[in-house]
């Protein structure tokens, strides 16, 4: 964002004003940001908000309509190929070849980064050890499970040491012990100093990963920081989800008002924002209000989201 | 868990010149070692049912009926050498077709390969050179079939081969471009349809085009095939160079098409993968 002194030479990717256009529709409307080495930097939002295209432009598959963009000081419209040589890729759906087993899908891997053969195959068993898939080295990757392909995808990335790593929604579609296995490898890498980019719409996912972020929505990035400090600025310290019996919740006109600073009435359910969750629920309750369940809980980036846009980040 | 922080030698650069076909080419070769013993044996087999067939089964009648009309060779001597260029239209038709759209929509392998130094280019003529290898091979077997059923009558039919490829590659890339372009195989029945079997039905590879109706020869002269079968039959029968201008003239209408169908495919490809 524009309040953020970086420059050019000290970031490692750097966009201003990044514009991308398509016939007839602004996929990324004029963004600012910066990443700095060894940070885990996310782009949070809706499907349809501009991530992917966001992430094409800095992976060097996508020109740029306007703007500025700097990836590791180059500019992807000449130096794409050398650019490219120093990022890890893991795509939104998996691109493996299927025909081969999973470590020939690593040793051919390297082998279009121009590593020799040997070292290729050196990386492809180290790779294998880390992704957890050693014992299926000699398999075909047709049948392994989703979790198994995504983390072969993410061992495949790192096959040239890559100073960054660019993560298109790693975990959709995984269950939650595959995600969390995934999160797990993520993190390790994120401690020896690999700088992960990655975009996610999951609120989880963008809290335990992500140092600093960028909240996108419409094609445009509408607020900036770490976790912490946006669910500070945009949200309180807690929040009191109650749901009424069918039918109460629109009958309560004004009753909620002056609880909490702040409430948001959603189809199911009314979220009262207030740094004291039980007292809130106590002022409910003084009210002579009987909602049918009640959960206190921390604020989380969902409800920055639902400020900033007025829409729930998953549909 | 090893550590993956060892430094490896050489920090990978972009690519440059022909490397990156090279290492395209190597992707293809290693997806190839699972098919190779079988694909070597249909290569094989395909001559032997179609020499035996036609050349040997039906020859016989059109030799008995008298040759003139063919140059005065068997019938055999005649079919095989323009089945070899027709069989390897339809070899680089298939390989332009189905593996292409695999790479960029299906397995979506290419765009793997998009994400790494390799380039658009270096991802089309990669592939184009791949077919090159697939044709090759199945030209020389179909090679060896035919100086084995005695049908070839020069030693020039060595030449043949090449002649095959190129023959071959002047469809590849055309037919890869526009497979580029699909987003479903739906269109790939037409191109089969409406293209290949009737460039092989009636190019020269069976009859000669003389005996085609006045006004269909001039559109089999347009058409790649017409020139591969015209060389190969050239050099099989050792006749090739009793005109060398008219040869010439085969050979550039083939490698036009080759020029243009590799530009034109470096295009649809690099449009495919920078949409996504």
């Amino acid at each position: 964002m524009t309040d953020h002194p970086e420059s050019a030479d000290s970031s490692l990717i750097h966009a201003r004003g990044l514009t991308k256009r398509y016939a007839g529709f602004t996929a990324v409307d004029s963004i600012d940001f910066d990443v700095a080495p060894g940070e885990s930097f996310g782009f949070l939002g809706p499907n349809g908000a501009g991530k992917t295209s966001t992430m094409r432009m800095i992976a060097c598959v996508s020109p740029i309509t306007e703007g500025t963009l700097r990836v590791m000081g180059l500019d992807p419209h000449r130096d794409g190929s050398r650019i490219r040589a120093q990022l890890g890729v893991v795509p939104q759906r998996d691109t493996l070849d299927e025909e081969l087993t999973t470590r020939e899908n690593l040793i051919i891997y390297g082998r279009y980064f121009g590593l020799p053969r040997a070292e290729a195959a050196r990386r492809a068993d180290e790779l294998l050890e880390f992704a957890q898939l050693a014992e299926r080295a000699k398999d075909q990757v047709e049948p392994l499970s989703g979790g198994m392909k995504r983390r072969l995808t993410i061992a495949r990335s790192l096959i040239n040491e890559p100073r960054v790593l660019l993560l298109d929604e790693p975990t959709t579609g995984l269950d939650p012990q595959a995600r969390h296995l995934v999160w797990d490898r993520l993190y390790r890498l994120k401690q020896r100093g690999v700088t992960l980019v990655l975009t996610t719409h999951y609120m989880d996912e963008a809290e335990q990963l992500c140092d600093r972020l960028v909240v996108m929505d419409k094609a445009r990035i509408v607020a900036e920081g770490s976790p912490r400090a946006l669910i500070e600025q945009y949200s309180t310290r807690e929040v009191t989800e109650l749901r009424f019996p069918a039918g109460v919740q629109e009958t309560l006109d004004g009753q909620l008002d002056g609880i909490g600073e702040r409430i948001e009435r959603l189809p199911d359910r009314v979220l009262v924002y207030a740094q004291d969750g039980d007292a809130a629920l106590a002022a409910v309750h003084a009210r002579g209000l009987q909602p049918e369940t009640v959960l206190v809980r921390r604020s989380s980036l969902e409800d920055v989201f639902l400020r900033l846009t007025g829409r729930s980040l998953i549909e | 868990m090893t550590a993956l922080s060892t430094p490896g030698p050489a920090a990978p650069h972009g690519v440059t010149g022909l490397a990156g076909i090279g290492r395209v080419f190597e992707s293809r070769l290693l997806g190839y070692r699972r098919t190779f013993r079988s694909s070597i044996f249909n290569s094989f087999l395909g001559p032997v049912l179609f020499l035996t067939a036609m050349g040997v089964g039906l020859g016989t009648y059109v030799d008995r009926a008298g040759t003139d009309s063919l140059g005065g060779v068997s019938y055999l001597a005649f079919l095989a050498p323009g089945l070899l260029a027709a069989t390897a239209m339809q070899s680089a038709a298939f390989e332009a077709t189905f593996p292409i759209m695999g790479g960029l929509v299906w397995q979506r392998v290419f765009h793997a390969m998009y994400a790494t130094p390799l380039r658009p280019i270096d991802i089309a003529l990669g592939n184009l050179a791949w077919i090159a290898f697939r044709l090759l091979l199945i030209a020389t077997v179909f090679t060896i079939v035919t100086v084995l059923f005695g049908a070839a009558s020069s030693p020039l039919i060595v030449l043949a081969i090449p002649v095959a490829v190129l023959t071959g590659m002047a469809f590849a890339g055309p037919i890869g471009a526009f497979s580029a372009t699909q987003r479903t195989m739906e269109k790939f029945n037409a191109v089969f349809r409406f293209g290949i079997t009737p460039l092989f039905l009636f190019s020269g590879t069976f009859f000669p085009v003389e005996s085609l109706p006045l006004f269909l020869q001039p559109i089999a002269w347009l058409t790649p095939l017409y020139h591969g079968v015209a060389l190969s039959r050239g050099l099989s029968l050792g006749t090739a160079f009793d005109d060398p201008l008219v040869m010439a003239i085969h050979l550039l209408v083939l490698v036009g098409f080759i020029v243009v169908g590799a530009l034109a495919m470096i295009r649809t490809v690099e449009r495919k993968l920078v949409r996504g």
